[in-house]
């Protein structure tokens, strides 16, 4: 019989109890002795020269207890952020690369731009002290678009007059050009993926302390991944070795991404509470959070699908234009280039495809990754056209789809931009979601709608994402200046209960308890006596933390082959205690047997055995249980499915409501399926806020118009219908528990649907000039109405 | 929020004193729109005088005409009093459709319309129900009393008590919300009353207003049908990257015919 806690089982999550009591440990919450409070003085200029900061009236304010401007970072050797991937441009040179210092040096380059922090002995005081500063700006012209950045004049880097990043190409341009040309059938469109405000719960907060016994450094931070800002901000920007920084990510309520990069508050409060000597506390805001949290998507493509007369893709050509920000965040680059370009095949076997991206600087707050950090942008774009396709050749969606996808039996796959695919079904999960949406009745319910003065589409996105980016030596040589791998160790107590150290880290995920149903699992414990720790560089030995859909499919493997290594040992120890063999040993249910005896031994002997080794090989083994595993992974896993939206528009207003959404996903292996089930209604619920609604907007000269949600529409329950989502099985073939990756699969997936059936719906009543994201309801009823 | 001086008032009379002795002093109601921005520092007054305490401003009167509700009484109070839903229910559902459960127990009617904000909800029924604002120092009939964004007839220093609603023959508000801060892009509150048929439009102006040419429209016909061949010129009307003033002029059309058709 199986557990009830194990592997497949839907274990309620172990770590809501404090969630939901109010309980949980969270950055903000954490107070030091002595602790002082830092503001950012922060330009209300996209683009300007600082000419002089006058401190004299800051620190004259009661309470200011320090003033730092980017000068006296600079003088005390303090270097800038670094950016963590670099892309190289078609010519071969190296992407540009300005420096970003933490604070503002010279000029200002975005709304928000830290110029000076003032620390004090409470929040008010520093936040007065940040008003008192007199800072002399020369406002310069902004930046505040790619549109703008392309065009001749203004630049946001003196020294990068054209604001290119890069100019990066994957495929043969004139190989693809010449595909089209001479194709019997071609679609062409121009899309907008809308650049979007992150959003976690939880605002940044970071908190630097300084151990002046042992010259140890900590900081305390809202990250999700602690290892990687160690390496980061110790080894760059600061200068202190790994056996003297420690960073903690205590609890962290949400990321989405945007918790991945170091943040310049982060390197300011860990240098400046070296300097004073005390601890420097420093939390977001949440118009903070809206103008300095690094944004997601933003991207402007233009693509061209060539079919024969029967619907057969046969190339498929992608120019796309994104906008950096004013500085490379930490993995920027690498959003609009490899995890983008790489997953235009979609699940189709378009043999030619030509993706050429240009990166632009603006004076617009860093974008970089945001849930699934350029598979939406990707998706979208293979899904918008696939079903303008499937309009102008007048074939079913469904059905055009199903021509042209990569065959169950076509596996490991090789696309045309550098992926292999590993395993799929995707005309399984297709057929899943039509039969759940009940596609056949779609037209009476499209009829029964414009009797009602109602217009109703149906849109399909069926996606593919790749998650678990790897392996690190692939990665490397692409650019990346990180390995990604994941570690984890499983420490065995003496009485049998169980301690997992991982390198991934938990922001919503329910890591606790997923990782202690594989180990319960595995060893026979209840997930009640397994613990999971993570976030601390001084508990965990290294990690590379949680993105991109990675902590089952990386952390998950390291998991299994540590558990690989606490069974082999107990195995051995098992057997001296039945004087067996241990080859003749079997381990099932948390009890050791020896085959053809009735000799059994428990796991939790076992334990007390290696720790209290009265009786024990240990001319073999050393005492003690714990066995650590990094694992790097072969391959990227591929999640992918179909998912279907319905929407009905009221014409007289332009609202849009979503009428019906299906999801059929294909995660492989699924551990806690009601887990699963929660990412995925999250990833749709943004996927549609995407759609619908969110819409990050900067006025020409740089200032964010939607500061705050008075103006930044977030999806609310109440936009949101009941989603049927279910699943397939395709497990992934090479990692051992046969796992994909499921965080971001929403996200991906729902925008495409939902404006495949906006413009369905709209299509029913002649309109077919494109509408972009979001689909507001002033826009939709601009469109109806010819505005 | 920068410091200030804060007072609990024990009458009207008080809050009137304490506010003009202070070199900056401010009524607080509910505070719902003070305090946000108070917070983040877009206001600085010396001192706040909290009209909280003030029992007497607090509660719903109605009569066989009149309902009488006071200005300190609170959104969820409103919403769900039983002798309003009785009486004016377009006046319940409205303030039930105001923000969210927590604004609703904290925001009141007096806070509402003495801060006229643009998109609030309240201008329309009180437009739109000819309602009377009565103060420590007089009565001013709701359609004298809105006079620009965020400008009433209110004079420095002076205190919403009560404002009285007489009870139509029917009546009832739509309102379209702008999708991120739900407050009213365009709400209309459409009433067959005693003196005649009202419509009161709020969220597409700089303040709350009158479709005149809706109510002649509907003198003769109150049904939504005679609405069509009204035309709502966009000049002067509210535009923001939610809603353009052509659109807002186009949904009041629509708002109206749904309150018209509302009231049954």
């Amino acid at each position: 019989m199986p557990r009830d806690d194990g592997i497949g089982a839907s274990v309620r999550r172990k770590e809501d109890f404090r969630f939901v009591t109010g309980r949980g440990t969270y950055t903000d919450d954490i107070n030091r002795y002595g602790q002082t409070y830092a503001a950012f003085a922060r330009s209300p200029y996209a683009h300007a020269r600082i000419d002089g900061i006058d401190t004299a009236a800051a620190q004259a304010v009661a309470g200011v207890v320090a003033v730092f401007t980017g000068d006296d970072l600079a003088a005390a050797g303090v270097n800038g952020l670094p950016c963590g991937w670099q892309i190289h441009s078609k010519n071969g040179e190296p992407m540009a690369e300005p420096g970003h210092p933490p604070l503002a040096q010279g000029k200002a380059r975005y709304v928000g731009d830290a110029v000076a922090v003032v620390i004090a002995e409470t929040r008010a005081a520093a936040k007065a002290g940040a008003e008192a500063l007199e800072i002399a700006y020369t406002p310069l012209a902004a930046v505040a678009s790619i549109r703008a950045a392309k065009a001749a004049g203004a630049a946001v880097f003196d020294d990068i007059p054209s604001n290119n990043c890069y100019d990066w190409e994957l495929g043969d341009r004139a190989d693809i050009d010449a595909a089209i040309a001479a194709a019997p059938q071609t679609v062409t469109l121009s899309l907008v993926n809308n650049r979007l405000v992150p959003n976690a719960m939880e605002p940044r907060s970071a908190i630097g302390d300084y151990d002046t016994a042992t010259g140890e450094h900590t900081l305390f931070t809202t990250s999700q991944n602690p290892h990687v800002i160690r390496l980061l901000m110790g080894a760059f920007v600061l200068g202190i070795p790994e056996h003297k920084l420690r960073v903690v990510a205590p609890d962290v309520g949400g990321g989405f991404g945007s918790k991945i990069f170091h943040y310049a508050e982060e390197a300011v409060v860990t240098w400046a509470a070296a300097k004073i000597r005390r601890p420097v506390k420093w939390t977001s805001d949440r118009s903070e959070a809206f103008l300095t949290d690094a944004h997601g998507r933003d991207h402007e493509t233009t693509v061209t699908l060539a079919m024969d007369n029967d619907g057969k893709f046969l190339a498929l050509k992608v120019i796309t234009d994104a906008n950096m920000g004013a500085y490379l965040s930490t993995f920027a680059p690498c959003v609009p280039t490899y995890l983008y370009a790489t997953l235009l095949a979609g699940q189709y076997t378009t043999p030619k495809i030509f993706a050429g991206v240009n990166a632009w600087f603006t004076n617009t707050c860093p974008v970089d990754a945001y849930r699934g950090a350029g598979r939406p942008e990707a998706t979208y774009v293979v899904e918008r056209i696939v079903e303008e396709a499937a309009r102008h050749l007048n074939i079913d969606p469904a059905e055009l789809r199903r021509r042209n996808f990569i065959s169950p039996d076509a596996f490991p796959y090789q696309t045309p931009v550098a992926l292999e695919y590993d395993s799929g079904n995707y005309a399984g999960t297709l057929a899943l979601a039509t039969k759940a949406i009940d596609y056949d009745g779609f037209k009476a319910r499209q009829a029964a709608s414009k009797a009602a003065g109602k217009l109703r589409g149906i849109g399909f996105s069926a996606y593919i994402e790749a998650c678990g980016i790897a392996p690190s030596a692939v990665v490397g040589s692409l650019g990346a200046r990180a390995g990604l791998y994941e570690s984890g160790a499983v420490r065995v107590h003496p009485t049998g209960s169980v301690t997992f150290y991982t390198g991934s880290h938990s922001h919503g995920q329910g890591h606790e308890t997923t990782f202690a149903q594989v180990i319960a699992e595995r060893l026979g414990v209840s997930v009640e006596n397994v613990d999971v720790v993570h976030g601390d560089t001084s508990k965990v030995q290294f990690g590379m933390g949680t993105y991109g859909s990675r902590s089952l499919a990386v952390g998950g493997s390291a998991l299994s082959k540590a558990l690989d290594k606490v069974e082999a040992k107990a195995k051995k120890i098992a057997a001296h205690l039945m004087e067996a063999s241990d080859a003749d040993v079997e381990f099932k249910d948390g009890v050791f047997t020896v085959a053809g005896t009735d000799k059994s031994v428990a796991f939790g002997d076992v334990a007390l055995t290696a720790y209290v080794p009265h009786n024990f090989p240990h001319d073999e083994l050393e005492p003690g249980l714990e066995e650590q595993a990094f694992y790097d992974p072969k391959n990227f896993t591929y999640p992918a499915g179909c998912h279907i939206c319905e929407v009905e528009i009221d014409p007289d207003t332009g609202v849009i409501e979503i009428a019906n959404f299906v999801a059929a996903d294909d995660f492989g292996n699924i551990v806690n399926p009601m887990i699963v089930e929660g990412q995925v209604h999250g990833g749709i619920a943004q996927g549609v806020g995407q759609a619908l609604m969110e819409g990050c907007v900067y006025g020409e000269d740089g200032q964010l118009v939607t500061g705050s949600y008075m103006d930044y529409c977030l999806p609310r329950a109440d936009n949101l219908p009941n989603f049927k989502v279910s699943t397939q099985v395709t497990p992934c073939p090479h990692n051992p528990l046969g796992v994909k990756g499921c965080g971001e699969a929403g996200a991906i997936a729902a925008p495409a649907a939902v404006m495949n059936a906006v413009t369905d719906a709209l299509r029913s009543v002649g309109v077919t000039k494109p509408i972009d994201m979001p689909a507001t309801p002033s826009k939709v009823w601009a469109a109806l109405n010819g505005a | 929020m920068y410091a200030f001086t804060y007072h609990k008032a024990e009458s009207v009379a008080d809050a009137a004193a304490k506010v003009a002795s202070a070199d900056d002093g401010v009524l607080m109601a509910g505070g719902m729109t003070l305090l946000p921005t108070m917070k983040q520092r877009l206001a600085q007054p010396s001192d706040v005088v909290d009209l909280g305490g003030v029992a007497s401003l607090a509660g719903i009167s109605v009569t066989a005409e009149t309902v009488s509700i006071g200005a300190m009484t609170t959104h969820d109070a409103v919403a769900n009093s039983a002798e309003v839903k009785q009486a004016i229910p377009a006046l319940a559902s409205l303030a039930s459709s105001i923000g969210d459960p927590m604004v609703r127990n904290r925001g009141t009617i007096g806070g509402s319309i003495a801060n006229n904000d643009p998109a609030a909800d309240y201008p329309g029924a009180v437009l739109g129900l000819g309602a009377t604002v009565v103060t420590d120092k007089r009565s001013i009939p709701g359609d004298d009393f809105f006079q620009g964004m965020f400008e009433t007839a209110l004079e420095p220093g002076e205190i919403i008590q009560r404002i009285d609603f007489p009870i139509p023959k029917k009546a009832a508000y739509v309102k379209f919300p702008n999708p991120a801060s739900r407050y009213a892009i365009v709400g209309v509150m459409a009433a067959e009353t005693a003196s005649g048929v009202r419509v009161a439009v709020t969220g597409a102006g700089p303040c709350a207003f009158r479709e005149t040419a809706m109510e002649t429209a509907l003198a003769g016909n109150f049904s939504p049908s005679a609405l069509d061949g009204v035309t709502v010129s966009p000049d002067g009307l509210n535009a923001d990257i939610h809603a353009s003033a052509v659109y807002r002029a186009h949904l009041i059309g629509v708002m109206a015919k749904r309150a018209v058709a509302a009231c049954g």
